[in-house]
């Protein structure tokens, strides 16, 4: 099946607006989906579920939600561990102190919180940008972190700091297996990531991207910076709130601080440099590269059958990943989104490219 | 001029009364007072400093000036922030081109439709319904912006990658999709060359005349200036010194002085 438009005209504007305007990747799409329901539980491990396939995911989520608030709308931010943070202790918070809450509404409202954190450390951006911006957020992520750490309340007063997450039932179903909660967290990411494909086609996207690509003309044609941008912080949190409440819930099984420290704002950040800015596809593009690659270069190294010490692999694996993530960024320093997207455009004319 | 195309001109839409606008020590405008009317096409024109852009800055809200009021379809105007003038009916062009360079050019237009096309987000994320109605409506007005400035062909393609003549003629699409009563251009023309030119000054006419939107332009190359404006107005070291039809405007002494300086 080759990827051209070949014969696909459109005949209304209805059918140029659709989500995705060329039919093989509709084809993908659903492949893509009907292979991550139905082939991935079924022939993955456990271990491949619950520890390589559920963060995965999750940190497409945060790179996602991430990728609204820098890839569109141009503000860089490092609290992205903070607001996810914000979301996990809040959906625990709400579980532990309203009996039978739903969990789904619990992850809801937590992310809702989350929002409501990040507009308020969103409001500097009306005044300063880029880098000063970035800097400006690291704030939320120390903050966050500290009133965590700090007020007992947040942590139900559990000497330990960690708190082991309580059981998701919902509609009388336990998700305990790796398979059941694997099938959560993916179903709430389609939903999401289809939510987000659908704001950044909408006049909200357009104009995030306008925000992003020239203020100045953007105010002038009538877009109001204040609420453009405090609603990108809002929504991109909400994302972030989502995440860290599955990665607490589904994924570590417990709640701590310390797993949302600065470390991981910077994995989230390097997941959109490397998979694309203000693309959907790049988050999960770079998610996939940052937790799947070390994974791979692992194993390689597992092909010589023991004959490197287990110290130099590891030691190893660090170097070829900081020499990957070098290649790719002098090779496409827009990403791989955009990488994937020059082979399409290739793929159109191949194989008579004049 | 103004007869022979059939247009009347009509009432004072816009008038500045009074303006000065000083950066510390550096008055870029001092007490300019005029009027723009309804339906016309009125130039601004002056060596360069001499306050042009300012004064449409001031006009569309990017400057406030420190004195002088702004009266617009007949009632003073508060300091307003520029997404709320625009939202009045002002839309304007730049002088280096302002265009989104990351969106296409139909995004590009489309974003100038962004006051009108709103709905609350939550609809836009299900894009489903009124929403996705609204956005096919808007779709039908932009399309028929893109017709009429012939740019059907460079509708998906990246701002960014488009020559400069072309983004000067789609930041004049995006301008006109907000349906603007006062369209403020600054410099459309600058370094194009002669066909462009031509094209340009088409469309700016063109625009006056089937959508009789009121026009206020800056211009360099007084050719141009001359052809199409129904009047214009002299600034130099941000005082106003001429007020008239081309022809009266051409023959006043105190421009030629500027233009041409004056031996002391």
């Amino acid at each position: 099946m080759l990827y051209r438009e070949c014969g696909q005209f459109k005949s209304t504007y209805r059918d140029d607006q659709s989500i995705f305007p060329i039919a093989q990747d509709r084809w993908a799409l659903w492949i893509a989906l009907a292979v991550a329901i139905f082939v991935v539980p079924t022939i993955g491990s456990d271990y491949w579920l619950g520890s390589i396939f559920i963060p995965f995911l999750i940190y497409a989520l945060a790179a996602l939600g991430l990728n609204l608030l820098t890839g569109y709308a141009g503000l860089l931010s490092l609290g992205t561990a903070g607001f996810m943070a914000v979301g996990a202790f809040a959906t625990y918070n709400l579980m532990i102190r309203i009996p039978d809450l739903p969990f789904l509404v619990a992850i809801i409202l937590g992310g809702l919180i989350a929002a409501a954190v990040g507009v308020l450390f969103g409001l500097p951006s009306l005044r300063i940008k880029g880098f000063y911006l970035a800097v400006a957020t690291l704030a939320a992520q120390f903050t966050i972190e500290w009133v965590l750490t700090t007020f007992g309340w947040f942590t139900n007063y559990d000497a330990s700091g960690v708190i082991s997450a309580p059981p998701i039932e919902m509609f009388g179903y336990e998700f305990k297996s790796a398979t059941s909660r694997y099938l959560l967290t993916l179903s709430i990411v389609v939903v999401l990531a289809l939510a987000a494909k659908n704001m950044v086609r909408s006049s909200i996207g357009r104009s995030w991207m306008a925000i992003r690509d020239m203020d100045v003309a953007a105010e002038v044609i009538g877009i109001r910076l204040l609420r453009t941008k405090l609603l990108a912080f809002a929504i991109s949190s909400f994302y972030c709130g989502v995440a860290g409440a599955l990665w607490a819930f589904l994924y570590l099984g417990t709640v701590e601080p310390q797993a949302f420290d600065l470390n991981r704002s910077f994995q989230i950040l390097f997941m959109i440099i490397i998979g694309g800015l203000g693309s959907i596809l790049g988050s999960f593009l770079g998610a996939a590269f940052i937790v799947l690659l070390p994974i791979l270069i692992n194993n390689a190294a597992g092909l010589f059958g023991g004959a490197i010490p287990a110290d130099v692999v590891s030691n190893f694996e660090l170097v070829v990943f900081g020499s990957l993530i070098i290649f790719f960024l002098i090779v496409e320093p827009q990403g791989l989104a955009r990488l994937w997207q020059i082979t399409k455009e290739k793929l159109r004319m191949w194989p008579f490219p004049h | 001029m103004a007869d022979e195309a059939g247009k009347h001109i009509g009432e004072v839409l816009l008038s500045a009364s009074n303006i000065s606008l000083s950066f510390g020590a550096v008055h870029a405008l001092t007490d300019v007072s005029a009027d723009i009317r309804e339906h016309e096409i009125l130039a601004i024109i002056g060596p360069n400093g001499a306050g042009k852009t300012s004064l449409l800055n001031c006009i569309n809200g990017v400057y406030h000036p420190q004195k002088g009021t702004i009266t617009f379809e007949g009632e003073p105007r508060a300091d307003l922030a520029p997404s709320e003038i625009a939202r009045q009916g002002i839309a304007r062009t730049f002088q280096n081109v302002a265009l989104f360079k990351g969106m296409t050019t139909l995004d590009n237009i489309m974003t100038g439709r962004n006051t009108r096309l709103g709905g609350n987000f939550l609809k836009q994320a299900l894009y489903w319904g009124s929403y996705q109605r609204d956005e096919l409506e808007h779709r039908v007005l932009v399309e028929k912006i893109i017709d009429f400035l012939e740019i059907q062909a460079i509708r998906k393609v990246p701002v960014g990658r488009l020559p400069y003549g072309m983004q000067k003629r789609v930041e004049l699409g995006r301008a006109l999709a907000a349906e603007p009563r006062l369209l403020l251009l600054d410099e459309p023309m600058a370094g194009m060359n002669v066909e462009e030119k031509e094209d340009m000054s088409r469309f700016v006419l063109d625009v006056n005349d089937e959508f009789g939107t009121t026009i206020a332009l800056i211009e360099h190359d007084m050719g141009v200036v001359m052809d199409i404006s129904d009047r214009v107005i002299v600034l130099d070291y941000g005082r106003k010194i001429a007020d008239g039809t081309p022809d009266e405007v051409r023959a006043n002494q105190a421009v030629i002085d500027a233009y041409l300086g004056v031996s002391h």
